[in-house]
């Protein structure tokens, strides 16, 4: 039985500034496993490579058994199973919230309209957002376009969900609905892994914590082990800074 | 100052020649029916033309923005052609189609004057209005391609269902400027010898000694742009209180 995910040695540059230096990480079937670290720590580009949204230096990714950066690989099989979330939404804004949900069935998955469409009137209602079904994304509070952009990911049934800091682009008062539907895709079993500066929900969220400094994981273990006795230096530095700001 | 204007022209001493040459309402009476159906071959050109324009235009555009080294060729080939037409004259373009390729004397090549016509306004507005769109396209943030992808969509299906539908939306006030502009530069076809409203206006003028039939030509564009413009100003208008709405929703 392979893992959901398999990081090893994963390297990351952008023009002369390397971002991943070397990343092993593995995440297993029905996981959550929460990125911690600073801005600028290689979180988001570590999602985006899992995505292959941006193409990596060097290293490995398998996704349930397969090398998905091996050449010749086709990058748009590859993402029919992986969702991704972005911080800043990324809905289409010229389409309805209907349409932002079934575009991804009804042209990569070839879903015909209606059942595309049933299937995301039943999973728009199970999450509260029926009524906003026709209503256009600048229409919606942050926290409901990011529950939709969740709900866009989820509609392609994917077997991983990337969570890129889903929650730091919306004012406070909205975070808890965005992070309660996180969570209760987490407790129905669905293979995650969450970039986050909200700590008490890594906390409660996830089954391993891994601690992400200047492009290297330095640190990773069950939530308990991180946030109440960290090993390392950084670790415990940047736990006391977020601490001190009263974010844990 | 419009009206000492008016004055100083109307005092003019060659005012009356000018009146009687130029502003003949017997001779503008008399002309306007048949340059009017010869208008219609303007309409025609235009209507014809547009489509196509607004067609290989997006191509063009679309090529253009391809990355990776294997496009290179495209992407050089649509610049290169962008550049050329966007240079020469329209009427160069028009005179040396027109004139030259049915000179070619080959079988198979159209020798309508219309025709070459078309041809010659296509390529250089697709040239144009490919700029316009490429900037809708560079207008519509990287973040909503990768979006589209990371659905699981193709480049090209990321165009189709929303790239594209958005750097649209954004560019059709500078499109419907251009299409004014072909509006107008339909005329230009008369320098090859179609019938078209300036050419039949310069017949009419010709046969009489009269020039009122270029009024009677100029009414008839200002009849069709005219409103174009408005309803350019208005989509402009539009688009501004719609992004001024957004900004206080933010």
């Amino acid at each position: 039985m392979s893992a959901a995910l398999e990081i090893e040695g994963l390297h990351k540059s952008f023009g002369g500034t390397e971002v991943l230096k070397g990343v092993d990480l593995a995440v297993e079937e029905h996981e959550a496993v929460c990125l911690i670290g600073a801005s600028g720590s290689g979180k988001s580009t570590l999602l985006r490579c899992v995505n292959l949204l941006e193409p990596i230096d060097s290293g490995r990714i398998v996704v349930a058994g397969r090398e998905i950066t091996a050449r010749g690989v086709d990058v748009n099989e590859v993402r029919k199973g992986i969702g991704i979330v972005f911080q800043a939404f990324n809905l289409f804004p010229h389409m309805t919230v209907l349409a932002n949900v079934t575009l991804g069935p009804r042209k990569v998955l070839g879903l015909p309209r209606g059942q595309a469409e049933a299937e995301a009137v039943e999973l728009l209602g199970r999450f509260g957002l029926e009524r906003r079904r026709d209503e256009y994304p600048d229409r919606l509070s942050g926290g409901q376009q990011q529950r939709v952009a969740i709900l866009r990911a989820l509609a392609m049934k994917p077997k991983l969900l990337l969570l890129d800091e889903v929650t730091s682009a919306l004012d406070p008062e909205l975070v808890g609905e965005v992070l309660a539907l996180v969570r209760e895709l987490a407790e129905a079993g669905m293979t995650m892994v969450v970039a986050t500066h909200e700590m008490g929900f890594a906390r409660e969220l996830a089954d391993r914590v891994y601690f992400l400094d200047a492009g290297r994981i330095l640190e990773q273990g069950p939530p308990e082990q991180i946030f109440s006795a960290p090993q390392e230096p950084r670790t415990q530095q940047f736990l006391a800074r977020i601490v001190a700001a009263g974010r844990l | 100052m419009f009206t000492g204007l008016a004055l100083a022209i109307v005092s003019a001493p060659g005012w009356d020649e000018f009146r009687r040459a130029f502003l003949s309402g017997h001779r503008f009476a008399a002309d306007f029916p048949e340059i009017a159906h010869a208008f219609l071959l303007n309409v025609k050109i235009f209507c014809i033309a547009e489509p196509i324009i607004l067609a290989l235009a997006l191509v063009v555009a679309v090529v253009r923005g391809i990355p990776g080294p294997v496009f290179a060729p495209f992407r050089v080939l649509a610049i290169a052609y962008a550049d050329l037409f966007r240079g020469v004259p329209t009427i160069l373009v028009i005179l040396m189609l027109g004139l030259g390729m049915p000179a070619l004397g080959l079988s198979w090549i159209p020798t309508s004057l219309t025709f070459w016509g078309v041809v010659s306004l296509v390529l250089v507005y697709t040239a144009y209005v490919s700029e316009v769109y490429r900037a809708g396209l560079e207008s519509v943030h990287p973040s909503q391609e990768a979006a589209a992808r990371s659905l699981g969509l193709t480049r090209l299906q990321g165009l189709r269902y929303v790239i594209v539908p958005q750097a649209v939306r954004r560019v059709v006030p500078p499109l419907l400027n251009d299409f004014i502009g072909l509006q107008k530069d339909t005329a230009l076809v008369s320098v090859i010898g179609a019938v078209e409203a300036l050419q039949q206006a310069s017949i009419d003028a010709a046969a009489t000694f009269n020039f009122t039939s270029y009024l009677a030509a100029a009414v008839l564009f200002v009849a069709i742009t005219v409103p174009l413009t408005r309803l350019t100003d208005w989509l402009l208008a539009r688009e501004r209180r719609r992004r001024q709405a957004a900004a206080v929703a933010l």
